[in-house]
C-alpha cells in the first residue's frame, strides 16, 4: 500500500489527543445514555445538553484534597493508578485508525495488547493492596479472580482471526477483511472476545472489582482527587480500546463504503461499541466472581477451544483442497 | 540498540538482586514483574518479539498474578517474616552458592568462548518459530503437552469435592 507519509508524531499526537478528549467526553455521554434508558434528564444544565459536566467534573477532581492514607503503602498507593494509564495508552499504539494511520505497526499487534492488558490488571490488584483496608483488598482479591478467569479464553478467542490472516499484525487483520468481515465466519470468537473484553475494562455485569453496592468502591475505596481520577479515565480509555479493537478485528475497522472517509467509518464503529457497553450497564445485574469464574473456565473456555480448532480444521481442509491432497 | 540492551540488562539484574533481599513479599513481586519485562526487553532486542511478548503475558502477567492472589488470601504477617529468619541460617545458603558458582562460571567460558550472535541481527518471526517448534522440536511439544494435561488432571483431583449439599429430608434417614 502507498498511502502518504505522515509525520510519526502527528500520528502519536493525534492517538493520544484524540484517547484522552474522548475518554472524558464518554463519561458525559455515558450519564446522558444511562439517564436516556431510566426515563430521567441526566446532566443538562452546564453548556448545551450539559456538556460542560464533564469540565466540572475534572475541575472538581483536580482541586479535591490529593490524601494518601497514613496506613497505606505509599509508593505502591501511587503507582497503582499510573500503571491503568499507561498501559491502557500503551495499547492504543497498535490500533490502526485509517490506512496508514499507526502509530506503531508490531507484527505483533495483537499479542502486544493482550500483554498490556495483563499488566493493567496490576493497578487493581496493587492500590487494592497498597491501600490496606478491607474493601480495597477484597476488591483488589476480586480482580485477580477475575483476571485468572477471562485471561486465557480472550487470548483464544482472537487467535481464529490470527489463522484466518495468517498474521498478528493489526494492520493485516482489517486489510483481509476486504470481502468479508471477520464477525462473520469467527461468531464464537466475536462474542467471546466481548466478553472478555467487558471483564477487562472491569465495566457493568463484570465491575466485580469495584462493585459499589457490595464494596463501598472496591480496589479505589481509598483514592481521592486525581489518583482517583485516573482509575475513572483508565476506565473509559479501556471501553474505547476494546471497542476499536473489536471494529479493528471484526468489523472491518476502517472499511466501509467510500462515501465517507476511513477514519469516519471506524469512529461511527467504535462508538456503536460504546453504546453497547453503555446499555450492557444499564440493564445487566452482576454475577458474583466466582459464577464469573465458572463462566469463564467451564463454558467460554471449550468453546473458543473448540472454535479454534474447527478454524483451524477447515483452514487445513481448504489449503490442502489448493494442493490436491486427498483426506 | 547494544546501549538498549546494556540498560535492560542492568535493570534486570538490579531488580532481581531486589526480589530477593526485599522482606516485604508483595514489594518483591513487584520488582520480580520488573526483571520479566526487562527480559522482554532483552528478548525483543535480540530478535524474538514473540518470545519477548509471551514473557509479559505469561509470566510478569498471569503467573506473578497467580502469586499474588496466594499472597493475599494467605495474607501472612511479620511474624513470617522472623520466622523465615531463623529458618535461613548461613549454612543453608553454601550448596546453592556453590551450584550457581559453577554455573556461572560455565557462563563466563561460553561468553569467552563459544560464538555469540550480535544484537538485533535476525528477528525470529512467529511463522518460523512455528515451523521449528512443530518440526524438529515436536516430540518437545508433545511432552510439554503431557505434562501440562497431567497437571490440569492432578488439580482436578485435588479439588474435587464430594457432593455435600443434601436434603434435609434424607438426611435424617442416614441417621
Amino acid at each position: 500500500m502507498s498511502e502518504p507519509e505522515i509525520n510519526p508524531w502527528l500520528i502519536i499526537a493525534g492517538v493520544l489527543g484524540g484517547a484522552l478528549v474522548i475518554a472524558p467526553g464518554l463519561i458525559w455521554l455515558e450519564r446522558r445514555l444511562l439517564a436516556l434508558w431510566q426515563d430521567r434528564y441526566g446532566p443538562n444544565r452546564a453548556g448545551p445538553f450539559g456538556v460542560l459536566v464533564v469540565l466540572a467534573d475534572t475541575l472538581k477532581l483536580f482541586f479535591k484534597e490529593d490524601w494518601i492514607p497514613p496506613f497505606a503503602d505509599k509508593l505502591v498507593f501511587v503507582i497503582a493508578p499510573a500503571i491503568v494509564a499507561i498501559t491502557v495508552l500503551m495499547s492504543f499504539v497498535i490500533i490502526p485508525i485509517a490506512p496508514g494511520f499507526i502509530v506503531a505497526n508490531f507484527n505483533i499487534g495483537i499479542l502486544f495488547f493482550l500483554a498490556m492488558s495483563s499488566m493493567g490488571a496490576y493497578s487493581i490488584i496493587l492500590g487494592g493492596w497498597a491501600s490496606n483496608n478491607k474493601y480495597a483488598l477484597l476488591g483488589s482479591m476480586r480482580g485477580a479472580a477475575q483476571l485468572i478467569s477471562y485471561e486465557v479464553f480472550m487470548g483464544l478467542s482472537l487467535m481464529g482471526v490470527v489463522l484466518l490472516t495468517g498474521s498478528f499484525r493489526v494492520e493485516d487483520i482489517v486489510n483481509a477483511q476486504k470481502d468479508m468481515w471477520f464477525v462473520v465466519p469467527q461468531f464464537i470468537g466475536f462474542v467471546t472476545f466481548l466478553i472478555a473484553g467487558i471483564a477487562e475494562t472491569h465495566r457493568l455485569p463484570f465491575d466485580i472489582p469495584e462493585a459499589e453496592s457490595e464494596l463501598i468502591a472496591g480496589f479505589h475505596s481509598e483514592y481521592s482527587g486525581m489518583k482517583f481520577g485516573l482509575f475513572f479515565v483508565g476506565e473509559y480509555l479501556g471501553i474505547m480500546l476494546i471497542s476499536s479493537l473489536v471494529t479493528c478485528l471484526f468489523f472491518g475497522g476502517w472499511l466501509g463504503p467510500g462515501f465517507l472517509p476511513p477514519i469516519v467509518w471506524f469512529l461511527i464503529k467504535m462508538f456503536a461499541f460504546i453504546f453497547f457497553f453503555i446499555l450492557l450497564r444499564a440493564s445487566l445485574p452482576r454475577p458474583r466472581y466466582d459464577q464469573l469464574m465458572e463462566f469463564g473456565w467451564k463454558i467460554l473456555f471449550p468453546i473458543t477451544l473448540l472454535n479454534l480448532m474447527i478454524t483451524a480444521g477447515i483452514i487445513l481442509y481448504r489449503s490442502g483442497a489448493e494442493l490436491n491432497i486427498k483426506f | 540498540m547494544q546501549v538498549a540492551f546494556y540498560i535492560a540488562a542492568l535493570v534486570a539484574v538490579i531488580s532481581t538482586i531486589m526480589v530477593i533481599t526485599r522482606f516485604n513479599i508483595i514489594h518483591a513481586l513487584l520488582y520480580l514483574v520488573v526483571s520479566f519485562m526487562a527480559m522482554a526487553v532483552v528478548f525483543f532486542i535480540l530478535g524474538a518479539p514473540f518470545a519477548a511478548a509471551l514473557e509479559v503475558i505469561v509470566y510478569a502477567g498471569a503467573i506473578v498474578v497467580l502469586i499474588i492472589f496466594v499472597i493475599m488470601m494467605l495474607n501472612q504477617k511479620e511474624e513470617a517474616v522472623t520466622q523465615e529468619k531463623k529458618w535461613l541460617t548461613p549454612m543453608v545458603y553454601v550448596g546453592p552458592a556453590i551450584l550457581s558458582a559453577l554455573m556461572m562460571g560455565e557462563l563466563v567460558y561460553i561468553i569467552y568462548v563459544g560464538e555469540s550472535h550480535a544484537v538485533g541481527q535476525h528477528v525470529v518471526d512467529v511463522k518460523e518459530l512455528g515451523k521449528t517448534l512443530y518440526g524438529p522440536y515436536i516430540l518437545a511439544v508433545e511432552l510439554g503437552g503431557m505434562l501440562l494435561m497431567a497437571g490440569i488432571v492432578g488439580a482436578y483431583h485435588l479439588g474435587r469435592q464430594k457432593k455435600k449439599v443434601i436434603h434435609r429430608f434424607l438426611k435424617e434417614k442416614e441417621d
